[in-house]
């Protein structure tokens, strides 16, 4: 780190060169072109990928060019290049933080809470009156911060991953009850009468018809529940967490000031939620590839 | 369809279910306060020597003075307590937090509003951002913004900026992510031939955007705005928890977390429920309005 530290001061130091903004002002305009240019290009699948990587690529290397050039102090913003070596440096550490919270509270908890709020969809799905009971109340959890509830979790159930996991199973649990009811209400009259007039029974119905039309709701709600997972299994640590997770290693370290690290969680915790978000894209185009959401899209 | 019912039936129809579930709710909420304060009160309450009843035992769980489970009406006793016996500048009622975490949300959610309406305008009207865009704004909801309120109220505070402004600044990274993907949705949602009239009328892209694809936007717009202001909610909460932060709800239940004050934390819990309907419903009014202004059912 420290010779990272001295390149820097040497560069604020001598301070900035007369050709230094126009030539900033020029690489932006290259950046721009370049951009423009890549996503210009007709009816290749790989366009859109690679032009948001481009974007991306460019706008890393104006942060890296700008903070060193102008002295921005590290505690403010550090530069890509130290979370690199933050992520380099430490990624024993930051290895044992994402099982910790990942490994253990994210994915425990989402499997769990997904599946509760599906079964419960499903047994519900047959009386009508519990629906039009459920269905309110669980919609207006959206509007409840429910991550509140991890100091009481904490309380339940000690410091470790399960008080985490809790908090995600809540969080998860309303969006996917309310999506998968959505969803099971999706098929169409026509095809309903079909099986109706195939005299299907009631599961059989629900297994040939209704669950398939469900799913681009079903997925959208494992989406949307795999960031909230993270978030929330985040959020918890702050109240309480044994000395491993994503969470506590951003809380501490934030604490110290060294935001390198700190920064080199976010990133392990931002490229873990695209990733997972990328999988659930990916396995509902091979679950539901017949659907229009997915063909035309 | 609910028009033709009467007043009895719809009630019996469409609040007798929810008031049952509601029921339900209270239920096991006094039954999880016995099950889980029952240790607690033999070990401090009750006399194990002299031995006690089941009624007696019972009654300790429900007026324990730190339960693990407060019992509804302790936490109802303690909300009405804290509105009442302290005037609203005191950090002891609820209603001066409500005012600090309601001051930053709706701060946080005009911003994030504006800039995810400017976004999807020029996402809608630029290839270009669209492909370089989109992902990357996608990609930062995978970021849990949460984890780095800490660190952005840490940073804002060294330059100076304290109190509402780096908290509403959280909640619009929260808010403007929906708005700016359903904007973007609704923006393209008016159909060819729409588009096409337009052309013939020799419309400018600005008069097409005002008179066509922003009208046709609206119902799309709330939603996004409902999901918006409980997200910014829960923004404005977190971003109270980092120390240093002496006033709102998430400080609110922070503090209780660290006395043990069970009984706060559960008041502040139902407080940020009560908020965040309170703030969907107005959005909701407001959505009501506009839509029925513009002749939709």
């Amino acid at each position: 780190m420290s010779d990272t530290a001295a390149i820097e001061t040497a560069a604020g130091a001598t301070g900035l060169a007369p050709w230094f903004w126009p030539g900033i002002v020029l690489l932006a305009l290259v950046a721009g072109y370049s951009v423009y240019r890549m996503a210009a290009i007709q009816g290749r699948s790989w366009v859109g990928m690679a032009t948001a990587a481009l974007f991306g690529a460019w706008v890393v290397l104006f942060w890296e060019v700008l903070v060193r050039a102008l002295d921005v102090p590290r505690v403010l913003l550090p530069a890509p290049s130290l979370v690199m070596g933050a992520l380099w440096d430490h990624a024993p550490k930051l290895w044992g933080d994402f099982v910790q919270t990942v490994g253990k509270a994210v994915l425990i908890g989402w499997a769990l809470g997904c599946g509760l709020g599906f079964c419960v969809a499903v047994a519900i799905d047959r009386m009508p009156f519990l629906q039009r009971g459920l269905l309110p109340v669980a919609s207006l959890t959206s509007a409840i911060p429910l991550v509140g509830v991890a100091p009481i979790a904490v309380m339940w159930f000690g410091f470790d991953w399960p008080s985490k996991a809790a908090v995600v199973v809540l969080m998860t649990f309303f969006p996917m009850l309310v999506s998968t009811l959505a969803g099971l209400q999706a098929a169409g009259k026509l095809e309903r009468e079909l099986m109706y007039s195939y005299a299907a029974s009631y599961p059989r119905t629900l297994l040939a018809l209704r669950l398939p039309a469900a799913l681009p709701f079903i997925f959208g709600a494992l989406k949307v529940n795999a960031t909230l997972a993270l978030i929330g299994a985040i959020v918890a640590e702050f109240f309480g967490s044994p000395t491993a997770g994503l969470g506590f290693r951003i809380s501490t370290e934030a604490a110290r000031m060294n935001m390198p690290l700190v920064w080199g969680a976010i990133v392990v915790a931002a490229v873990t939620g695209s990733v997972a978000y990328a999988l659930l894209v990916a396995l509902e185009r091979r679950a539901a590839f017949w659907h229009p959401s997915v063909r035309e899209g | 369809m609910a028009t033709t019912k009467t007043l009895t039936q719809r009630i019996v129809h469409d609040w007798l279910p929810v008031v049952v579930v509601l029921l339900a709710v209270v239920l096991a909420w006094y039954s999880a306060a016995w099950g889980m304060n029952a240790q607690g009160a033999i070990e401090r309450v009750l006399d194990e020597e002299a031995g006690y009843t089941q009624m007696e035992l019972f009654e300790a769980t429900m007026t324990m003075e730190r339960p693990l489970v407060p019992a509804p009406h302790q936490v109802a006793a303690d909300f009405y307590e804290s509105l009442t016996e302290w005037p609203i500048d005191s950090p002891r009622n609820l209603i001066y937090h409500v005012i600090v975490t309601g001051q930053s949300t709706l701060l946080g959610f005009a911003m994030g509003t504006a800039l995810g309406l400017l976004l999807s305008v020029l996402i809608v009207h630029s290839r270009t951002l669209d492909k370089a865009l989109l992902p990357w704004i996608v990609a930062s909801q995978t970021v849990p913004v949460l984890a780095i309120a800490p660190i952005v109220l840490v940073v804002l505070g060294s330059l100076g900026f304290a109190g509402t402004a780096p908290k509403a600044f959280i909640a619009m990274y929260l808010c403007f992510f929906p708005v700016t993907v359903a904007m973007v949705q609704g923006l393209r949602s008016p159909q060819k031939i729409e588009t096409e009239m337009m052309y013939t009328y020799a419309a400018s892209r600005w008069q097409s955007l005002w008179l066509l694809r922003l009208p046709a936007a609206l119902p799309f717009l709330f939603p996004a705005l409902r999901v918006g202001v409980a997200a910014g909610l829960v923004g404005a909460m977190v971003a109270e928890l980092p120390t240093g932060a002496q006033a709102g709800l998430g400080a609110r239940l922070l503090t209780g977390s660290y006395y043990g004050q069970t009984t706060q934390i559960w008041s502040a819990l139902v407080m940020s429920t009560l908020l965040g309907l309170a703030l969907t419903g107005i959005v909701a009014g407001i959505e009501r309005l506009v839509l029925r202004s513009r002749g939709a059912k």
